[in-house]
């Protein structure tokens, strides 16, 4: 692990936030918070489980979900039915003593709850209330229903991922963490201004233009010069070699890019043919740019008679960019993110001992860090209610009774 | 209202990507941030284009354009002594320095964490490198084709509808060069942490921020379900049902999660009938006849234009899309109700649609910041105006290619 220092203080200490949020993009920018240090407080129920808790990620049981666990380290559950008034009324006493509330169901949701920004605002003059939806909270599409299949595709990022010549490129869940990262960046910056200044403030933030932004090159093209760019494999203008080649070995793949004269003549030689760097078909990066059908099958015919990791090995030596293109398997047990301290483990009460992924970043005076697994659903009613709000031991029966909180 | 980070000076020593696009996130928000530039020819991402009218011109590239809005650039060698000696002047004085050199090139430099602190103990260091700091592949080389593959999501691309098609094929990296914004968009809240952190503890801290980890970050679904599952993906998984379907000028995606949804879409296809099917009528059934429900949505979407099917389609409440390209985004209905795309006008190129941000604060209009600087343009302002140097001082350190 990165030299942190070993000061017990948290980035976010203090700091404490209430989430209605489900899957991926709500619950991630609370977990990167959660992971600085702050409080968290997920609100869920039976009768609106996380998804992340369902089917595909969890069968039979839905405290049993290494998905939900990871997206959900150590915040606390406490479960809410919000289908009655008075869970309701719960939640609103939560999010007076709560800095952030965050929440990632459809636009309108939360008001019609009697949960929206302006009620909570009267309760908590400087909350914070990010509202992460899939095109905001305006606009003729604001109602439309969203999950990351499909803003990958209206983002225009999709188009731009795949082979010139086969379909718009399939990304998943990782969709929905790019736009819970976005989304932590602008509520902690509203969190640093309320430090400053005292006031809170409604985030209004839709996700599919968090991944639309990030397609900018292609947006300046068209707006520059009415270009439609399209999707190009691993190709990358002007540089060539640059590409995945096979391997040997099940499905293995080496990813190779290079970028200078100097690099091109250290590939030839580490691949033993010193020839290809006389042949005039690639005598210049553009040369080699033009050649590249060629080319591939070249670099490729010596790839495969090598492991990803060799290949690898050998071009790094020589100051040739290269890496495997690795799998979940080979990322779990890959040294350097072990040393990195990217894999920890978690004793889980239902699934045991569990290899989970660090924080994805280090800072060195108030170090990242996993406390709790995910919280088992409703695990910490008694502290929430009776701990927090100070409510007795007999009303939070009543309440469960009741199925308030259910 | 004041901007956040109003009163907050960033240094960049950063080119590309995800230096630059952390700092303009910070800028957005109200941060002075001040761009170091190599003397001579700038931040490599000037020649990355798309130039107007296609015309190669290091002021001109729209990459960088979009990159570096709102940001003054000043340019400076910290490899010569007096370079160094103008960065550390610079440095003791910023909250934030965001870096993006190979480990140890800064404390050769001089200008490593532990050297800066020294003078200003509250400073904010960001490092941004391919692996991290430390580990035996800190000082691999990689572009962002090699760290996306090293990061597991690369090695489940294109994904199922693709590799039916081209099942030897090799996996890809995303378009758009998007681990280099994972990198830039997670040093961003990490880099806002630690400003927080400051406020009560008085001291900054140095990040350690690893391209191939931001990426892999994204990915915690999927790692999560392999680390406690066993369930591993390549770029042969595909959605269990529903999922990509060509039509007429392109392609779009269909996804009926729910029953309800599912009962919505075949009521637009004109065939309620399915929506009864007991083949169909519950999600698990569908995941177990996906085939089958695929061959029924195949040629109907065949048979319709990509908006159409969106407009009707998705109002329904069944998630829908359509693979939007550029040209569909900037003319899109939606992103034209928030603004999305603003003008701003910049001395070479004229006024230019820029797409903005994704976030609307209540308490902070958005404004169209002012436009990239052109390489140098500050360099009387800052040495001048902020280190206190003399403008007769300038030409010197011009010839003597410190600036």
């Amino acid at each position: 692990m990165p030299e942190q220092s070993n000061s017990q203080r948290s980035a976010l200490e203090g700091v404490r936030v209430l989430e209605f949020t489900n899957l991926v993009a709500g619950p991630f920018p609370s977990l990167l918070m959660g992971l600085l240090g702050a409080e968290v407080i997920k609100v869920e129920s039976i009768t609106q489980l996380d998804a992340a808790r369902r089917p595909p990620y969890a069968y039979d049981d839905p405290d049993g979900s290494p998905a939900f666990n990871g997206l959900n380290l150590n915040k606390l559950s406490v479960r809410l039915n919000l289908k009655q008034p008075q869970a309701v009324e719960l939640a609103c006493r939560l999010a007076a003593v709560s800095d952030v509330v965050l929440e990632n169901m459809r636009p309108g949701v939360m008001d019609r709850l009697g949960l929206g920004y302006q009620r909570l605002r009267e309760l908590n003059p400087s909350i914070i209330m990010a509202s992460v939806s899939t095109a905001g909270s305006v606009g003729p599409e604001r109602s439309y229903p969203g999950y990351a299949p499909a803003f990958s595709a209206l983002s225009g990022l999709a188009h731009l991922t795949g082979y010139p010549d086969g379909p718009p490129g399939e990304l998943h869940a990782s969709i929905d963490s790019r736009s819970g990262a976005t989304a932590a960046f602008i509520i902690l910056s509203t969190l640093f201004h309320r430090r400053r200044t005292g006031e809170g403030q409604f985030i209004d933030f839709a996700s599919r233009e968090a991944i639309t932004v990030l397609g900018a090159e292609a947006l300046m093209d068209y707006a520059m010069n009415g270009q439609v760019r399209t999707r190009r494999g691993n190709r990358s203008p002007g540089a060539a070699p640059h590409g995945c080649y096979r391997c040997k070995g099940d499905d293995s793949w080496v990813s190779i890019s290079v970028n200078t004269e100097q690099e091109w003549f250290h590939l030839c030689l580490a691949a033993g043919r010193a020839e290809w760097s006389s042949d005039p078909r690639f005598s210049d990066a553009l040369h080699r740019y033009d050649n590249q059908d060629a080319l591939d099958d070249l670099v490729g015919s010596w790839t495969r008679r090598h492991t990803a990791v060799e290949v690898t090995g050998l071009l790094q030596s020589v100051g040739v960019a290269a890496s495997p293109s690795m799998s979940a398997k080979d990322l779990s047990e890959d040294e350097h993110l072990k040393e990195r301290g990217v894999w920890q483990e978690i004793e889980h009460p239902q699934m045991g001992l569990l290899k989970i992924q660090g924080p994805p970043w280090w800072l060195s005076g108030t170090p990242p860090r996993i406390r709790t697994h995910g919280p088992i659903l409703g695990e910490h009613n008694h502290e929430v209610i009776v701990g927090l709000l100070g409510e007795s031991e007999q009303q939070l029966q009543n309440w469960v009774d009741e199925e308030v909180i259910y | 209202m004041p901007a956040p980070f109003e009163g907050l000076t960033v240094l960049e020593f950063a080119g590309g990507i995800p230096g630059p696009y952390c700092s303009r996130l910070l800028a957005d928000l109200g941060a002075r941030v001040i761009k170091i530039e190599p003397p001579g020819y700038g931040d490599p991402a000037r020649l990355i284009g798309p130039f107007p009218g296609n015309i190669p011109d290091r002021e001109t590239g729209g990459l960088f354009l979009f990159l570096n809005t709102g940001k003054r650039s000043i340019t400076l060698d910290p490899a010569i002594p007096s370079g160094r000696e103008l960065f550390s002047r610079l440095a003791a004085n910023a909250d934030v320095l965001i870096e993006d050199h190979q480990p140890g090139e800064m404390e050769q430099l001089g200008l490593g964490y532990d050297c800066l602190k020294a003078a200003n103990p509250g400073l904010v260091y960001v490092s941004i490198t391919p692996y991290g700091q430390d580990g035996p592949k800190a000082h691999w080389k990689a572009s962002h084709l090699n760290s996306f593959h090293a990061s597991g999501e690369g090695y489940t691309l294109p994904g199922g509808q693709t590799y039916e098609s081209f099942p030897n094929r090799a996996p890809v990296a995303a378009g758009a060069d998007l681990g280099e914004f994972d990198t830039a968009v997670l040093a961003s809240s990490a880099t806002v942490a630690a400003l927080y952190a400051r406020e009560f503890l008085g001291v900054g801290q140095h990040i350690d921020i690893s391209k191939q980890e931001a990426t892999l970050g994204m990915n915690r679904l999927e790692q999560a379900q392999y680390l406690g599952q066993g369930r591993e993906f390549n770029r042969s998984r595909s959605y269990e049902y529903g999922g990509i379907f060509p039509c007429r000028d392109g392609y779009v995606m269909l996804y009926p999660r729910e029953d309800h949804q599912w009962r919505a879409l075949t009521g637009i296809m004109g065939q309620p009938e399915l929506g009864m099917d007991e083949r169909f009528s519950t999600r698990a059934q569908r995941i177990r006849n996906g085939d089958a429900l695929n061959a029924y949505v195949r040629p109907w979407a065949a048979s319709h234009d990509k908006h159409e099917i969106y407009d009707r389609v998705a109002p329904s409440g069944c998630p829908a899309a359509f693979f939007a390209n550029a040209q569909d985004l900037m003319e899109s209905p939606q992103l034209q109700a928030r603004e999305f795309f603003q003008s701003i006008d910049h001395p070479r190129t004229g006024p230019v649609t820029y797409p903005t941000n994704p976030y609307r604060i209540s308490g902070l209009p958005w404004a169209p910041p002012a436009p990239a600087p052109l390489l140098g343009q500050h360099n009387y302002e800052v040495f001048c105006g902020e280190l206190g140097l003399s403008s007769e001082e300038l030409p010197d350190l011009r010839r003597t290619g410190v600036i």
